[in-house]
């Protein structure tokens, strides 16, 4: 499988700080990770950071936000005193990101082909008929039927299913090394999630590419992803291989997991998650 | 109306021109009914008002005997439906009767004003679009730094400055101090009857026979009440902008262009703003409208021979021609107005057509 040795990101220390009237809100609190050759799954509750800590890697974060760390290291790039000209370098041609929601993460006055293109355009100062062709044969690798009337239409024409598609093919045509994909599938139909999530995943392997996948469906990541973090408050409460999540250590682990249903072993009622002020101490 | 209605969204793109079709006979029938109804509002209005049209005509030293048989001459003495109707016959014929004051055709009356006054609105139209929605793109970029709220002072300054006054002042000011402006009118005295009037725009007509000293002497007229008009006008659409800008700003098609590496320049102009331009289609439209039958305070202070005169004197004279045939004309021009910006939209929002 992939080469997990191989470390694209290192994450040492990162926080994200709120100023606001009140004072100083923490959303993401010493945050420590790597991300190699591999699919690497985020997960917690909502404000729990995970979303924020995907957008600080990129410098997305709001403008008023202030992201600290002591290392944030991209292959050779530190994020943390890259200038913003080179960030603009490495967004979309280096570190790639997939939003939630088709719906609203395409510009709806814009067509498909016009969106991708531009990726290629920017990054790679193709010609348009370059461009063209690129985004063709994209939306083609995405498992789109007849890619040359899909190119004209605008996100309202097309489907979920396919405007995610879509999304795909427009950050990961200037061949990315880190995805960042954030709830990439929560919008969609169960019937074409899978689609959607293993189209990611050939592509991913196929590259040997790394991918945070953040999420909150923590059966979607056991099976979708080599390593999870799971976090809660703004912290990283675990670290630990997909296929031992059943041998999670932390309280809060154990809770998401018991508050799952499982078709094996029906249960009345589920349990609720009981937390511990203690989770926010270490 | 019902044919619209039943017919499935999701139809084949074959039975798109009998749609078309139906819509536009829908909206043919709306206009129509707007328009009737317009006429009638007014020409009830005029008729119960205290000013009497047969002073006016014959003026308030005739004897009783002269004002009945004008009266009667008139049609005063007929029910208001009857004269109503008449009134109606006549304007589908598009005779809208003679003025009092200039013993003329209305529709001529209308033919030479009406120009002047879409020139102005439309000079005024382009300071303030052209002006106006740059600022307010800025102040949205850069909001809360300087440039905002220079913005801000400035939109709250044109909001709330009479105009009126404004008028007074830039006469006061660049005629009578500094003598950079005249102080009225549409040409100087001694350049009428010099162009043939052909559309009775006079910076069309003068450019067209090539009477360029014309042309300076009308853009030295129309330039104080266009940008006094612009300024308003202005002020609105770059208020307007702004917060059309910082609601697309929010959107998330924003942090995809952001994460696909796009600088500023391109995330605002290429992204944002084309979102914006239905929205601004519109309000332009709106402020156009205003401006066309709001022009009469600065027509009055400039002594421009607009609408907004013609229609005000018209008011004062009781000369119910006069004021049906204007109104009637601003009616169907904002209708038009609407119309034609409906039409644009399908050329530049894709999810309308």
């Amino acid at each position: 499988m992939a080469n997990t040795s191989d470390t694209i990101l290192t994450v040492e220390n990162m926080s994200v700080e709120f100023p606001t009237l009140s004072g100083v809100t923490t959303a993401v609190r010493d945050v420590s990770f790597t991300v190699g050759r591999e699919k690497i799954g985020i997960i917690g509750e909502s404000g729990s950071g995970k979303s924020t800590t995907g957008r600080a890697i990129m410098r997305l974060q709001p403008p008023q936000a202030i992201v600290k760390a002591n290392r944030m290291q991209f292959e050779d790039i530190d994020l943390l005193t890259a200038s913003e000209e080179e960030m603009r370098s490495i967004r979309g041609r280096r570190i790639a990101m997939i939003l939630q929601d088709p719906k609203y993460s395409l510009n709806p006055v814009m067509t498909v082909g016009e969106q991708i293109s531009e990726t290629v355009i920017l990054h790679e100062r193709a010609t348009s008929q370059e461009a063209r062709s690129r985004t063709l044969a994209m939306l083609e690798r995405v498992n789109i039927r007849d890619p040359e009337r899909v190119f004209d239409l605008y996100p309202h024409e097309v489907s979920g299913g396919m405007g995610q598609r879509i999304m795909i093919s427009m950050m990961l045509i200037a061949q990315p090394s880190l995805i960042i994909a954030d709830e990439p599938t929560s919008a969609l139909d169960v019937t074409v999630r899978q689609q959607v999530l293993s189209i990611l995943d050939d592509l991913v392997v196929e590259r040997n590419i790394g991918l945070i996948f953040i999420s909150h469906d923590l059966n979607l990541v056991r099976s979708f992803c080599d390593r999870v973090i799971i976090m809660y408050a703004g912290r990283v409460v675990e670290t630990i291989a997909a296929a031992d999540l059943d041998q999670a250590q932390h309280p809060y682990t154990r809770g998401l997991l018991n508050a799952l249903p499982s078709l094996d072993h029906p249960k009345d009622r589920l349990e609720v998650l009981r937390r511990d002020p203690a989770w926010l101490e270490n | 109306m019902s044919i619209i209605q039943t017919s499935e969204p999701s139809a084949p793109r074959k039975s798109a021109l009998p749609k078309a079709a139906g819509k536009v006979a829908t909206s043919f029938v709306v206009i129509l009914t707007t328009l009737l109804g317009l006429m009638m509002i007014t020409f009830t209005v005029g008729r119960m008002v205290p000013a009497d049209p047969v002073i006016a005509v014959i003026g308030d030293q005739a004897d009783q005997a002269t004002y009945d048989r004008v009266y009667k001459e008139m049609g005063l003495d007929r029910p208001i439906y009857v004269q109503f109707a008449g009134y109606l016959s006549d304007v589908v014929r598009l005779d809208f009767g003679q003025s009092i004051i200039t013993k003329q055709p209305v529709s001529t009356d209308l033919a030479r004003v009406f120009p002047a006054t879409i020139e102005l609105a439309t000079l005024a139209t382009i300071i303030g679009a052209g002006l106006g929605i740059p600022l307010g793109v800025i102040a949205a970029v850069r909001k809360g730094t300087w440039v905002d709220h220079v913005a801000r002072v400035v939109g709250l300054l044109g909001y709330s400055t009479p105009i009126f006054w404004l008028g007074t002042i830039v006469i006061l000011v660049f005629y009578a101090h500094l003598g950079a402006i005249p102080p009225g009118g549409r040409i100087y005295l001694y350049d009428e009857g010099i162009v043939q009037a052909r559309t009775n725009f006079i910076l069309i007509d003068a450019a067209l026979g090539g009477h360029w000293d014309v042309f300076r002497s009308a853009l030295h007229h129309i330039i104080a009440p266009a940008v006094i008009l612009g300024y308003a006008s202005m002020a609105y659409l770059s208020r307007m902008t702004r917060s059309f800008m910082l609601e697309q700003m929010r959107q998330e098609y924003i942090l995809t262009a952001r994460a696909k590496g796009l600088g500023q320049r391109p995330i605002v102009w290429r992204h944002a703003f084309r979102n914006i331009r239905v929205q601004l289609l519109t309000v332009i439209a709106l402020a156009y409208c205003g401006l066309l039958d709001g022009t009469v305070l600065i027509e009055t202070v400039f002594a421009w021979p607009g609408l907004g005169s013609y229609l005000t004197s018209a008011l004062f004279f009781a000369d119910m021609n006069a004021v049906l045939g204007s109104v009637l004309l601003i009616g169907i021009i904002s209708i038009a107005i609407n119309l034609l910006s409906d039409i644009v939209y399908r050329f530049i929002d894709p999810r309308t057509r």
